[in-house]
């Protein structure tokens, strides 16, 4: 399995794909988190959507990790990007029969893939984490917002919960990319599926239907980033993910086991 | 047949099916240890579906086979001991040509400094930290050759490794693999250079249709085939007389290229000058010519009742 991880590794840690995916998330996370805190008057809002986050909720020990946790849908995306076009490509270049080769257990192929974009994500979510603190720090005080209690240990609590379920949301991401990479077989198409299925459909029919939120994946995952949410509590997301995950993984590991590998 | 622990590859009544199509029907062949074996077969004749099967990349419908003495059931017990190539190169554009062996000799957990040799070994240790996405076709063989010979096999199983490569290419994977099989390395070659098969194939199984239509020595195939006697004529003027004079004797005969060739044995050969030089036709030079492999094999999968071993 170590031998699998390593390997996997080799190929992520090629800069073009890693420094390109850290340089597009510290963007964004540095755009999300100066929005929050450039746009504290505008009445249009300065959150998603339009939603207003005031001066109050910024500098409460959790207002800290407000801008990392808004840069989750984000690192959701990267993460089904990365796992979808890392597991489809092995069929569209025809490395997968290399790989079996030197590896026959598909199982081992599989997990070691898991764990190697794993860790490929984890370093994306804590470079994301770090720059959105360091960012809300540098902003704070334009913004009139107090960072007093940003530096207890509530806010060190925070930084660290939200971490963990934003990892969580992510690898939530992740998974279901690389089941569409399986099964679909070619990045482009896993890629596009994936992300208007994320984007476009859920946000269709979570506007259409409000109750569609209470169970479409994309909405829980997103939600465990948040760490709940008034509609949605974060216990009852992180059971929905664990349940769309548990699914999601025996169906894409049956699928890796069973298929001829014919190209 | 030869003794179980003797065969690199014995395939014992193996089959593939995909829904109704039949790809391999009831393949039966035995390559023996230190041997270089070419496999042939028009395209679509079942050759890779028959290399994936025996990699463990697809499962047979029925039918059983064992490489280094293990069933195709357990690839994990002999693919470490297996070098292939399958289909042709397959690596990722992106990586450098030795990050690409470096990926493989990582996941095979072989020392990464084998990378190197074998990048000299097949003629890129110069080229090693180019993108692979650079490379020309022949390259991509030579590399994909060098990731083969990765885990130091005793059983190489190579589909097509002379293509895109230019005769000098040719050539030097040519004594590569004689090489190989002289250091006791079981060769598995499938090629549609029929004339490459011929010169460094000792073995030789020969596929259509998805049956086995022949497996055994190269040289027991090409002696089973009729052998031309192939008679010039002083004179080119008498090449018809001399056609008239070998249909007389009973041996059909046609002209081709200021040449007769005579559906004969060799040892038709003294009787027939004697008779062209009775009938006044002086013969400049009588020869017997067996088939090329070529010939042999567009014989083989051309006739439907070709014969099977």
């Amino acid at each position: 399995m170590i031998r699998v991880i390593s390997a996997e590794l080799r190929k992520l840690r090629r800069p073009t794909l890693f420094l390109g995916t850290l340089g597009s998330v510290v963007g964004v996370t540095v755009l999300v988190t100066s929005l929050l805190y450039l746009l504290i008057d505008r009445p249009g809002g300065n959150a998603e959507r339009g939603t207003f986050i005031s001066r109050e909720i910024l500098s409460a020990a959790n207002g800290l990790t407000i801008g990392f946790s808004a840069s989750a849908g984000l690192l959701g995306i990267v993460a089904l990007c990365v796992f979808a076009a890392q597991t489809a490509q092995e069929y569209t270049y025809g490395t997968l029969r290399n790989l079996l080769v030197r590896q026959p257990s598909r199982m081992k192929i599989l997990i070691g893939k898991l764990i190697s974009m794993s860790i490929f994500q984890l370093a994306i979510v804590l470079v994301s984490g770090a720059v959105s603190i360091v960012v809300s720090f540098a902003l704070a005080p334009h913004a009139k917002v107090s960072t007093d209690l940003w530096s207890s240990s509530a806010a060190v609590s925070a930084i660290v919960h939200t971490t963990i379920n934003v990892f969580i949301s992510a690898i939530a991401y992740g998974l279901f990319g690389m089941a569409l990479g399986l099964l679909l077989r070619s990045p482009i198409s896993s890629i596009s599926i994936g992300v208007l299925w994320l984007l476009i459909v859920e946000g269709i029919l979570g506007t259409v239907w409000s109750t569609a939120n209470k169970w479409l994946p994309g909405s829980q995952f997103s939600n465990v980033a948040q760490g709940g949410s008034a509609e949605i509590s974060y216990s009852y997301s992180v059971a929905a993910t664990t349940v769309y995950l548990v699914i999601i993984s025996i169906a894409a590991a049956s699928l890796f086991k069973k298929r001829d590998v014919s190209n | 047949m030869s003794n179980e622990r003797s065969l690199a590859i014995a395939v014992d009544d193996l089959s593939k099916k995909y829904g109704d199509q039949v790809a391999l029907s009831h393949a039966t062949f035995h390559v023996p240890l230190g041997t270089i074996c070419g496999f042939v077969g028009p395209n679509g004749s079942g050759k890779t579906t028959t290399i994936r099967m025996l990699l463990g990349l697809i499962s047979s419908s029925g039918g059983t086979a064992k490489i280094l003495g293990e069933s195709i059931a357990h690839p994990e017990k002999y693919l470490p001991r297996v070098g292939a190539m399958i289909e042709g190169p397959a690596f990722y554009p992106a990586l450098t040509g030795k990050e690409n062996l470096n990926v493989l000799a990582t996941l095979g957990g072989y020392p990464l400094d084998r990378v190197d040799q074998l990048l000299h070994k097949v003629g890129l240790g110069d080229r090693g930290d180019s993108k692979y996405k650079t490379y020309s076709l022949g390259m991509k063989q030579r590399l994909g050759i060098a990731a083969a010979l990765l885990p130091n096999p005793q059983l190489l199983i190579l589909d097509e490794p002379t293509n895109g490569l230019d005769p000098a290419g040719i050539h030097e994977i040519r004594e590569l693999l004689r090489s190989l099989a002289q250091d006791g390395i079981t060769v598995f070659v499938s090629s549609h250079l029929l004339s490459e098969i011929e010169m460094i194939s000792e073995y030789l199984v020969m596929l259509r249709d998805g049956k086995v239509i022949f497996f055994g020595k190269t040289t027991d195939l090409l002696e089973r085939q009729r052998p031309t006697l192939v008679v010039k004529p002083e004179k080119e003027d008498d090449l018809e007389r001399l056609r008239q004079l070998s249909e007389k004797l009973g041996h059909r005969a046609t002209v081709s290229n200021g040449q007769l060739h005579i559906d004969a044995e060799g040892n038709w050969s003294a009787p027939f000058n004697r008779a062209a030089f009775e009938s006044g036709i002086t013969l400049s030079s009588i020869a017997v010519e067996l088939p090329t492999l070529e010939e042999t094999f567009f014989e083989m999968t051309s006739n439907q009742s070709g014969g099977q071993q």
